[in-house]
C-alpha cells in the first residue's frame, strides 16, 4: 500500500514538474524569443502606442523576468483575468471553459467510434493473416492514416451538404447543439465530425493493434493457452487481445488527452464547431497571442494529466509494473 | 507457429546467409516487395511532376506568374474565349465565381481559385513547397535527433537523463499547438526575427521547416537512443574501447553504422508525417505564408469555394493523400527489408 | 504388447520459408505405452520439439505441412477437427514448456490460469476450480498455496513458475504429459527438484511422460525408452539400458561422451561432437550425420540409412556400419568409460 502511495506521489510530483517546465517554455516562446518584442507580439495586429504601453504596464514587461512570469501565471491560474487585446478586452479563461464541453463532445464521440472500429479492424486483419483481406484492411488503414483530417472534413461536407444533401443526407445539420438541449440534434450534428476525426485514429490503432496481436500471438503463453485446450476465440480474446490492449489503452489515453488539449483544432475549424481548437484558430487569424498562450497552457495541462492517468492505468492493467 | 519456423530457419540457414552484406540483403528484400517499389515509383513521379511545375506553367499553360492574381484574364473553354472570373455562378448566382475545371491541359485544366489563378499550376508549385518542407524538415529532424541520441546513449548518466527528460517534455506537448505557438510569435514580427547574424522572415519556407523539424525530434530520438543503448553494450564496442579508440571514433565509426538502419526506417515515415503537419499548419494559416503556396494553403483557400468549385481543394488533397500514402507504404517496405522482425513502430 | 497410448507413424513436418523448404521432421515413428516415460534427445533444431508440438497440433504456421498419422487411443489426431482436438489438449495430453518465465500469461493470477483450464474441460464452479488449483499447487510443492494462488507469475521464481506450469498441466489428470525441455532454463539445483517432482507425479498418477531434452543426463535419470533425433530423423531408439550400455549410432556415442558428471573428477575437456548439424534445406543424399562422423565410409555419402532393428532385439538404429565394426570401435572408445560405470 505504501508502495502504491509513493508511486502516486512520485508520479504527481513529476506531473507538477512537467507542468511547470511547460509553462516556462511557453512563457519563453512568447516573451523571450530572440528579436521579438513581447508587447508587440501580445498586443494583436498593428497595435497603437497606447495599447502597447498598456500591455507593458499590465504584464509588468519592464520588471524582472521572474516577476513577468509570476504575473502571467497569476493571470492564467489564480485571478483568471487575462484579457485579449485584439478582442476588446474579452476575458480569456472563461471563454476557454465555455468551449471545453464542445471539444469534449467531439473527442468523446470520435474516440468511441475509433476504439470500436480499430479493434474490429485490427483483430480481423490479424485473424485473416495470409488471406487477401489482411493487406486490403491494412491499405485502408494506411489511407486513413495518410489523409489530412481537414481535407477529409471538406470532402465530408461536400458529400453531405452539396452532392447528396437533397437525397440521403438531408437530415445532416453540421454543428454543435448541447447534449442537454437535444440529444438527437447533438448526435445528428456531430456524427460526421466524429467519423472524420476518427478515421486517422482508426487507421493508426488498427495497425498498432494488428502488429501487437501478431507479436503476442508468438508469445509462449499464447501457446500455453492453446495447449490448455482453450478455444481459438478464448485464446484470442482473453490472452492475445488482453495483453495487446495494454499498448492500445496507453496510446488511447495519450491521444484522447492530446485531442481534448487542442489537437482537435483541424476538425473543429473545418466543421465550424466552436470548441477550444476553434477558439485558438480565431485567435490565430487575429494574432491574438494571449488567448493562444492560455489555450496552449490549458491544452498542455490536459495532456500532462492524461499522461499521468495513463501511467496509473498502466499499472492497473499490467500487473508486472504494479508497485508492490 | 511462426516463431518455430523462424527458429528453424535462423538456426539452420545461418551458414548460407552469413557473409552476405546486410544492406545488400535488405535491398534484395525491398526489390522483391512490389508494393513498396510501386510506392517508391509513385513518390518519385510526384516529385518529378512537381519539379516540372515551371515547365507546365510557362510552356503549356502560358501563365506569366502562376502565383499572382489574374482576376481580369480570359481563357479558352469549349473553343470559346471566356473570362476566368464569371458573374453569378454557384448556387446563389451571386457575385463572381472562378472558372471550373475545363479538363483541357493548358486552359485552366482544374479551373481557377478565388484570385483567378490556375489551380493546376498552383498544385504543382504548392507541391514543391510541401515536398521541400517535408523532406528538409525530416532530414534535419533525423540528424538532430540522432546526434542527441548518440550523445545520450553513449555518455549515459546525467547527460542521458537531462536529454531524455527534455525530450519527454517536448513529447508531452501537443505537437500542433507547439508549432502554432512558435509560428505565431514569428508572424507578429513583419520585419523578421534576428537570431545572431541571421534574419528569418516569417514568409520564408524555412520557418515551417524548422518548426516541424523541431517538434518531431523526440519521435526519432526515442527509438534511436534505445538502439544506441543496446549497441553500446556489444562486444565489438568494448573491443574498440580496449584498443584505445577515441570517443569520437567510437560514436561515428562503431555505433552510428549500427543505428543508422533505425534512422533510415524512420526517415520516410517522418517525411510523411511532416508533409501532413505542414499542410495542417498551412491550413491554419501559420505554415507557408503568401506569396508562397503549398498544398495546405490551397486547401485553406478552397474552403470558401467548396460549394461551387470543389476541385480547388480536392486536387491538392488528393496529392497529399497520394504522397503521404506512398511514403508510408515505402516506409513499411523499408522497415520489413531492413529488419524483418522489427519491434520498432512509429506512432 | 497392448495397444500404445500414443502412436506416431511416419510423421513429417515441412515449413515453407523465404529461402526454401525446411524439412524439420522427416518420417518419425514412435510409440508411447501407458505409464511409460519416453525420452527424446537431440540438439536444438533436430526436430524433437516440432514433433511433439505437431502431436498437440500446436503448430499454427500456415506455411507448415504435415504428413503421417498420430494415433492417440486409436484416433488420428492430425485428422481431427479443431473443436475435437481441443477437448484432448489439456485434458488427455498436456504439455509443459521450456521457459517458465514466458509460458505463463503475465497479466493473470496463477490460480486463475489453472482454474481456466479446469473449467474448460470440466463442469465445475469457480470456487471448486479455485479449490482444485490450491490443491494442485500444494501437490507440486508450492508452500503457502492458499495465498500464492492469487499471485501473478512475475512474483514467482523460475523454479516455482515451472511448478505452476506442471500443476496446470496435470490439473485434468492427463494420460500423457509432454515435457519440452522442462529444466533447460533453470538452475542446476532447481533442475533436480523439478525432475524429482515429475517422477513423483508419474508414480502417483501413472501418467505417461514424453521428455524432450538435449541432455543425456536427464533421460538417464528419467526415461524408460529413449529416441535420439538428428536432423529431423530418429537415428537410434531403444530402452534406456540399451541406449546407455549398447549404443549403436556414432551420434549417440558423441552425445554420451558429452555428459558432464558431477560425481567424477572433471575431465580435461568435455568431449564435443565436431562440426554443425546440416542445413535442413539441403540435406545430404546419404546419412545426415556423415559429415561429422569419424567412422564414415563410402556408402554413408550415397545411401540413406534406414532406422532398422539391426540387432533383432527391438533396439533400432540408422547406421550403416556393420555390427562387428561398431563393436570394435566402441571397445576402443566409449566402452572404458561405461565399464567404470557398471557397479
Amino acid at each position: 500500500m505504501l508502495a502504491v502511495l509513493t508511486f502516486i506521489v512520485r508520479r504527481s510530483l513529476w506531473t507538477v514538474v512537467v507542468m511547470f517546465v511547460i509553462t516556462v517554455v511557453v512563457f519563453f516562446i512568447f516573451f523571450k524569443t530572440p528579436g521579438v518584442d513581447p508587447a508587440r507580439a501580445l498586443a494583436g495586429r498593428d497595435p497603437s502606442p497606447q495599447v502597447l504601453a498598456e500591455v507593458r504596464q499590465q504584464l509588468g514587461l519592464n520588471r524582472p523576468l521572474w516577476i513577468q512570469y509570476g504575473i502571467m501565471m497569476k493571470k492564467i491560474f489564480i485571478t483568471r483575468n487575462l484579457v485579449s487585446y485584439s478582442d476588446q478586452g474579452e476575458l480569456i479563461i472563461p471563454e476557454i471553459f465555455a468551449a471545453a464541453p464542445i471539444t469534449l463532445s467531439l473527442v468523446f464521440g470520435a474516440s468511441v467510434i475509433w476504439v470500436v472500429a480499430a479493434i474490429v479492424m485490427g483483430v480481423a486483419a490479424a485473424r485473416l493473416r495470409g488471406t487477401i483481406y489482411d493487406p486490403v484492411l491494412m491499405i485502408l488503414a494506411l489511407i486513413g492514416l495518410s489523409t489530412p483530417v481537414f481535407w477529409l472534413g471538406q470532402v465530408v461536407i461536400l458529400i453531405t451538404q452539396v452532392k447528396l444533401h437533397s437525397s440521403i443526407f438531408s437530415w445532416v445539420q453540421l454543428g454543435y447543439t448541447p447534449l442537454t438541449q437535444s440529444p438527437v440534434k447533438w448526435f445528428e450534428g456531430l456524427i460526421f465530425p466524429w467519423i472524420t476525426l476518427s478515421i486517422l485514429y482508426i487507421g493508426l490503432y488498427a495497425r498498432v493493434l494488428r502488429a501487437n496481436l501478431l507479436e503476442v500471438q508468438n508469445e509462449d503463453y499464447v501457446r500455453t493457452a492453446r495447449a490448455k485446450g482453450l478455444s481459438e476465440r478464448r485464446v484470442l480474446l482473453r490472452h492475445t487481445l488482453r495483453t495487446s490492449m495494454i499498448t492500445f489503452l496507453s496510446l488511447f489515453g495519450l491521444d484522447f488527452g492530446a485531442l481534448v488539449g487542442g489537437g482537435a483544432i483541424l476538425t473543429e475549424v473545418v466543421f465550424g464547431i466552436h470548441g477550444v481548437g476553434f477558439l485558438t484558430w480565431e485567435s490565430l487569424t487575429n494574432l491574438d497571442l494571449p488567448t493562444i498562450m492560455a489555450v496552449v497552457i490549458y491544452g498542455a495541462f490536459f495532456i500532462v494529466l492524461a499522461n499521468a492517468l495513463v501511467d496509473v492505468a498502466y499499472a492497473w492493467i499490467d500487473p508486472r509494473v504494479r508497485p508492490t | 507457429m511462426a516463431a518455430i519456423a523462424e527458429q528453424v530457419s535462423t538456426t539452420e540457414l545461418r551458414p548460407a546467409a552469413a557473409g552476405r552484406n546486410p544492406w545488400a540483403l535488405a535491398w534484395r528484400r525491398l526489390r522483391s516487395n512490389r508494393i513498396a517499389l510501386a510506392a517508391l515509383g509513385l513518390f518519385i513521379l510526384i516529385v518529378v511532376v512537381c519539379l516540372a511545375a515551371p515547365l507546365y506553367a510557362h510552356d503549356l499553360a502560358h501563365i506569366g506568374n502562376p502565383l499572382s492574381p489574374n482576376l481580369n484574364g480570359t481563357t479558352v473553354a469549349n473553343g470559346k474565349v471566356v473570362p476566368i472570373m464569371q458573374e453569378g455562378g454557384g448556387i446563389l448566382h451571386l457575385g463572381e465565381t472562378p472558372i471550373g475545371p475545363t479538363w483541357s491541359l493548358g486552359h485552366y485544366f482544374l479551373g481557377a481559385d478565388g484570385l483567378g489563378r490556375d489551380v493546376a499550376s498552383l498544385v504543382l508549385y504548392g507541391g514543391r513547397a510541401s515536398l521541400q518542407i517535408g523532406l528538409a524538415s525530416a532530414v534535419i529532424c533525423c540528424v538532430v535527433a540522432t546526434v542527441f541520441a548518440l550523445i545520450a546513449g553513449f555518455f549515459g548518466g546525467l547527460t542521458d537523463t537531462i536529454l531524455s527528460r527534455i525530450m519527454d517534455i517536448v513529447w508531452s506537448f501537443p505537437v500542433i499547438l507547439l508549432a502554432i505557438c512558435i509560428a505565431t510569435v514569428l508572424l507578429t514580427q513583419p520585419n523578421g526575427v534576428k537570431v545572431g547574424f541571421l534574419t528569418i522572415y516569417a514568409t520564408s519556407l524555412w520557418v515551417p521547416t524548422f518548426i516541424i523539424a523541431l517538434i518531431y525530434v523526440p519521435y526519432v530520438y526515442r527509438p534511436v537512443r534505445g538502439q544506441v543503448l543496446s549497441v553500446v553494450q556489444k562486444e565489438f564496442v568494448e573491443a574498440s574501447i580496449a584498443q584505445g579508440a577515441s570517443n569520437f571514433r567510437l560514436i561515428f565509426s562503431e555505433i552510428l553504422p549500427n543505428v543508422i538502419s533505425t534512422v533510415i526506417v524512420l526517415l520516410p515515415l517522418i517525411t510523411a508525417t511532416n508533409i501532413l503537419t505542414e499542410s495542417a499548419l498551412s491550413y491554419l494559416s501559420v505554415g507557408v505564408q503568401p506569396p508562397n503556396v503549398s498544398w495546405g494553403t490551397i486547401i485553406a483557400d478552397g474552403q470558401d469555394l467548396l460549394y461551387t468549385r470543389p476541385w480547388v481543394s480536392l486536387a491538392p488533397g488528393i496529392m497529399i493523400v497520394l504522397t503521404v500514402l506512398a511514403l508510408n507504404v515505402l516506409g513499411d517496405g523499408v522497415r520489413d527489408a531492413l529488419d524483418p522482425r522489427a519491434k520498432l513502430r512509429v506512432k | 504388447m497392448t495397444e500404445p497410448l500414443l502412436d506416431i507413424r511416419n510423421l513429417s513436418v515441412t515449413f515453407r520459408t523465404e529461402d526454401g523448404l525446411v524439412r524439420a521432421v522427416d518420417g518419425v515413428s514412435a510409440t508411447l505405452q501407458q505409464g511409460e516415460t519416453l525420452g527424446i534427445v537431440g540438439e536444438s533444431g533436430s526436430g524433437k520439439s516440432v514433433t511433439m508440438m505437431t502431436v498437440m497440433r500446436l503448430i499454427t504456421d500456415p506455411n507448415a505441412t504435415f504428413e503421417g498419422e498420430v494415433y492417440y487411443k486409436g484416433v488420428d489426431l492430425l485428422a481431427l477437427p479443431q473443436d475435437q482436438i481441443r477437448s484432448i489438449r489439456g485434458a488427455g495430453i498436456s504439455m509443459i514448456f521450456q521457459d517458465p518465465m514466458t509460458s505463463l500469461n503475465p497479466v493473470y493470477k496463477v490460480g486463475w490460469q489453472i482454474a481456466e483450464q479446469i473449467r474448460e474441460h470440466e463442469k465445475i464452479s469457480k470456487q471448486g476450480a479455485r479449490a482444485r488449483a490450491i490443491e494442485l499447487l500444494t501437490s507440486v510443492g508450492i508452500p503457502n498455496a492458499a495465498e500464492r494462488v492469487d499471485n501473478y507469475p512475475h512474483e514467482f521464481s523460475g523454479g516455482m513458475r515451472q511448478r505452476v506450469m506442471i500443476a496446470m498441466a496435470i490439473s485434468c489428470n492427463p494420460d500423457v504429459l509432454i515435457a519440452d525441455e522442462p529444466t533447460t532454463a533453470l538452475d542446476v539445483t532447481i533442475q533436480a527438484q523439478i525432475l524429482k517432482l515429475i517422477r513423483k507425479l508419474k508414480s502417483d498418477y501413472g501418467t505417461a511422460v514424453v521428455l524432450i531434452t538435449h541432455d543425456m543426463g536427464v533421460v538417464a535419470d528419467m526415461a524408460d525408452r529413449i529416441a535420439v533425433m538428428y536432423a529431423g530423423r530418429i537415428v537410434e531408439q531403444g530402452t534406456q539400458r540399451e541406449l546407455f550400455y549398447d549404443p549403436q549410432h556414432p551420434y549417440t556415442w558423441g552425445l554420451l561422451g558429452s555428459i558432464a558428471r558431477l560425481d567424477r573428477p572433471r575431465p580435461r575437456r568435455l568431449a564435443a561432437i565436431p562440426g554443425q548439424p546440416p542445413s535442413l534445406m539441403r540435406l545430404p543424399a546419404g546419412c545426415a550425420f556423415a559429415e561429422r562422423c569419424a567412422y564414415r565410409f563410402d556408402a554413408c555419402e550415397t545411401q540413406q540409412p534406414q532406422l532398422l532393428d539391426r540387432l533383432g532385439t527391438g533396439h533400432l538404429d540408422a547406421c550403416l556400419l556393420s555390427e562387428q565394426r561398431k563393436h570394435a570401435i566402441r571397445t576402443r572408445t566409449v566402452e572404458p568409460e561405461l565399464v567404470e560405470e557398471t557397479p
